[in-house]
């Protein structure tokens, strides 16, 4: 083993060459002062749309991924200018934001929230995102909210249906236009009493994370203030793909109807298996078996294909809406890409435009003027009726759709038909209600 | 040097360099040109090289010295993860308190499931570790949820009562993790003519500790007490034969080895405070596995290397998308351009996995030695163009590689 032998003329001489080393950059140093995270400085903006690539769901995010595309090509003038021309607010003009073109950046949140914010971070420190929006979990929304609360952008929260959302995990730089599992149950429970009546026997099958714990909740207070009673409450591992073994409980349970609080990949296989199980085709306590799929999308109708006639569930739009705004974003969609839209390309596409407009009434990118621009903000003409960004809590208020598996599809789309509207009045409820109580949106971040 | 021989002396001070300059190193294209695609310079990234070298050379300790193949190191990195977030929660957001208990905490989930798992060794020893590391991270998943907030992970919130320090700031927003009020998210750009470099506080956190981890690590590499390792590794069976007993030694390094994953866990949520259950997940523990193998087990600095070269593909080719690609190429004729891209189409984004794995069976297949035998090989090559000093180019590649 060999020292090596330190002089003090060795010493000085690295010293005073690491020190001019250390100090050479300073020289360059330009200084990078701005008000607010990622200010775009030149000819662009960038966005950062931050969707489930790959994982239980990964339709969802394909879809979501369409759909901003179209809105950043709406917002640069191409196409045919889809939503923009139904919107309430007039300030979008086709040259992208405050004159700056928009342009974007991708990645994979693989539906977990590690891998979720380590993307998202990406977007914020080496991309210069300014927002991120997407997201098909409410546990990475969540997630992804929490760290742009903390570096000082934008969330434009994706598909994410859970309570919490903008209840208990509420921050003042998250906004969300999709609705949550509280309106899924207010706006299921009356159309359930009146089809399948008010003395019924419910099992639960519950995804486990945010979602399913909220959703299952929500289910479960509406249902037994019918007067229904809960048997049991199963929670499943979101990566499960294979349910009988949570099916097979459900038969000798004396539950007559099974919720499936499910979504995406897991909601198709576990419909599949429990219809396999011939629950649909039996009598218990001589009533006919029922499955309720509280939050449903045409993505998971088709994957589950014929299961999926006759049952029950709500959503936040669908493409057969006969308003303006709805036919014309389902026109352009189907022009660019051959098929209709999905709910979770919905509400993608509106959270872009919704945040670009508010760029522009605001005239700044900083959040803090962003956000005060969307709070309070009632709008229409985009797909859902007349709208409001609650101030509160960061959450759209707005009609809801029950909805039911067509018993006669005529395209391989149409396989959800409209039972009913249910008003905004009936899912509305206070800031502070129980289900949500807990958070606190608290200031709103601009970073640097 | 610093108690090192010659050879250490040089990897450490070239482990210290690169850990030093890494903001310019991983930034070698200019902001503005087309290959800026392919820099890592920023913050997130290179703290996560870092704190994947340190979780790599502390399994390499286990792995490379004593051979025991652990499947379940990922458990404690998830562990210290959640120690930390619980003590930004509960004490201040200072990250030394959270580092050190992340530490504590590592270590004794180690020395539980080492005390277990040593009484076996090979593939059984394998298939223990895996077996409670999976049973962590479904505890994490759904029964302790209460502590661990299932699915979505471990957040701190404006509630939490953090009782040295503020639990929220002055204009209400949820407090920064920092080290004696430098915050660790901080990071200056500085730009250079085109090019700009990141310097991250957290960054140069993280790389000051890797390096003492490395140092730590070289130390017990030469110590007596590594040489009782490489014997274990060996012929356990002969050293039991000598009356020597093998288990105390296998425990303290396993106990190590855990301890370094804590401090990785520590750290990584010091940069990001949030703890998720997949940070346990099998993957995660094969992952490690990966980045070992692919830089070399049994070797000083190879674990590093896999480490960044896994993380560089995770961060970078899967942020290619098709639209980048037609960016690229758009060059070429329209016919030739839409073929370029559906060949390449697989490997990029999503599917970086593919392109990963693709990488790891070449060097598996041509370079047993991992990424430093091939760097070994490369360096050779080019002593032997060298005839005047080929005698001692000779004697030191016999000794043994590291």
């Amino acid at each position: 083993m060999s020292k090596s032998t330190l002089t003090r003329r060795g010493v000085l001489r690295t010293g005073a060459v690491a020190g001019a080393g250390v100090a050479l950059p300073t020289i360059f140093t330009s200084s990078r002062a701005s008000a607010f995270t990622n200010e775009p400085t030149g000819g662009t903006v960038t966005l950062g749309f931050n969707v489930p690539q790959t994982g239980p769901y990964a339709d969802e995010g394909a879809d979501e991924l369409r759909a901003f595309e179209l809105a950043v090509e709406h917002l640069n003038g191409g196409g045919d200018g889809g939503m923009i021309n139904t919107f309430s607010s007039k300030t979008l003009d086709g040259t992208g934001i405050l004159g700056k073109k928009v342009e974007y950046v991708t990645g994979d949140t693989q539906t977990k929230s590690d891998a979720a914010r380590a993307s998202a971070k990406s977007m914020i420190e080496k991309d210069g995102a300014v927002m991120i929006s997407g997201g098909s979990s409410s546990g990475v929304a969540v997630a992804v909210q929490g760290l742009c609360q903390e570096a000082g952008v934008i969330f434009m929260a994706g598909l994410t249906h859970s309570n919490d959302t903008t209840g208990k995990d509420k921050k003042a730089n998250g906004f969300r236009h999709f609705f949550n599992a509280y309106m899924s149950a207010a706006a299921l429970a009356p159309v359930l009493e009146k089809m399948y009546g008010s003395d019924r026997k419910a099992y639960h099958l519950t995804a486990d994370y945010t979602w399913g714990w909220t959703q299952q909740e929500s289910i479960q207070a509406a249902t037994e203030a019918l007067g229904w009673e809960t048997v049991n409450n199963v929670l499943t591992p979101l990566a499960q793909t294979d349910f009988s073994s949570y099916i097979a409980p459900v038969l000798n349970s004396g539950a007559d109807v099974l919720v499936l609080n499910h979504y995406g990949g897991n909601m198709v296989n576990s419909l599949t298996n429990a219809v396999q199980f011939g629950l649909r085709d039996k009598q218990v306590n001589g009533k006919n078996f029922e499955i309720v799929v509280p939050l449903y999308s045409r993505l998971m109708a088709r994957g589950a294909g014929e299961n999926v006639k006759g049952i029950f569930g709500s959503t936040n739009w669908h493409w057969s809406l006969q308003d303006e705004g709805s036919k014309a974003f389902v026109k352009s969609f189907g022009t660019k890409y051959g098929f209709p839209p999905s709910q979770a390309a919905h509400t993608c596409y509106v959270q872009t435009l919704l945040y670009a407009d508010a760029v522009q009434r605001a005239g700044s990118f900083n959040p803090c003027e962003v956000g005060a621009a969307l709070e309070g903000f009632e709008f229409d003409g985009l797909g859902n009726g007349p709208t409001l960004y609650r101030a509160d809590d960061h959450q759209c208020f707005k009609d809801v759709l029950v909805v039911r598996g067509k018993e006669n599809p005529e395209s391989e789309f149409d396989l959800l038909e409209v039972v009913e509207v249910t008003p905004r009045a009936q899912v509305e409820y206070a800031p502070d209600h129980p289900m949500f109580a807990g958070g606190n949106l608290g200031s709103c971040n601009p970073g640097a | 040097m610093f108690g090192l021989g010659k050879k250490d002396t040089t990897v450490f001070v070239v482990v210290i360099i690169l850990a030093l300059c890494a903001p310019f190193i991983l930034n070698p294209f200019p902001t503005g040109s087309s290959l800026a695609q392919f820099n890592a310079g920023y913050p997130d990234l290179m703290q996560r090289f870092v704190i994947f070298g340190i979780f790599a050379i502390g399994f390499n300790l286990l792995f490379g010295l004593t051979g025991y193949l652990s499947f379940g190191h990922a458990a404690f990195l998830g562990m210290g993860s959640y120690a930390a977030v619980w003590m930004f929660k509960l004490l201040s957001m200072n990250v030394i308190p959270a580092i050190v208990l992340s530490m504590i905490v590592a270590g004794l989930f180690a020395v539980m499931i080492g005390y277990v798992s040593l009484r076996r060794s090979g593939i059984y020893f394998s298939i223990l570790t895996l077996a409670f590391a999976q049973m962590s991270y479904n505890l994490a998943y759904s029964v302790l949820t209460p502590i661990t907030n299932g699915e979505t992970g471990l957040q701190i919130t404006l509630d939490d009562p953090r009782i040295l320090g503020a639990s929220a700031t002055a204009d209400g927003g949820i407090p920064v993790t920092n080290l004696f009020g430098l915050e660790m998210r901080h990071f200056t750009t500085v730009d250079v003519a085109g090019w700009s470099f990141n310097f991250s506080v957290g960054y140069y956190l993280c790389a000051v500790i890797m390096i003492l981890a490395f140092y730590v690590a070289i130390r017990i590499f030469r110590s007596p007490f590594g040489m009782m390792l490489r014997a274990i590794k060996s012929n356990q069976q002969r050293l039991y034969y000598t009356g020597l007993n093998a288990r105390p030694y296998t425990l303290a390094v396993f106990v190590i080895s855990g301890m370094y994953a804590g401090l990785a866990g520590g750290l990584m949520a010091s940069m990001d405070p949030l703890a998720g259950p997949e940070r346990m997940q099998w993957t995660a523990s094969g992952e490690v596995v990966l980045m070992t193998i692919l830089g070399g087990a049994g070797t000083l600095i190879g674990p590093v290397l896999g480490a960044g070269f896994i993380k560089y593909f995770e961060n970078i080719f899967s942020k290619i998308n098709d639209g980048v690609l037609h960016g690229w190429f758009a060059f070429l004729p329209d016919g030739l351009e839409n073929f370029v891209i559906a060949i390449l189409h697989p490997f990029v984004g999503k599917g970086w996995h593919l392109t990963l794995g693709l990488m790891f069976m070449l060097v598996v297949i041509f370079l047993p030695g991992g990424l430093v035998e091939g760097g070994q090989r490369i360096s050779k090559a080019l002593k032997r163009n060298k005839p005047e000093d080929s005698g001692a180019a000779r004697k030191a590649n016999h000794e043994p590689a590291e």
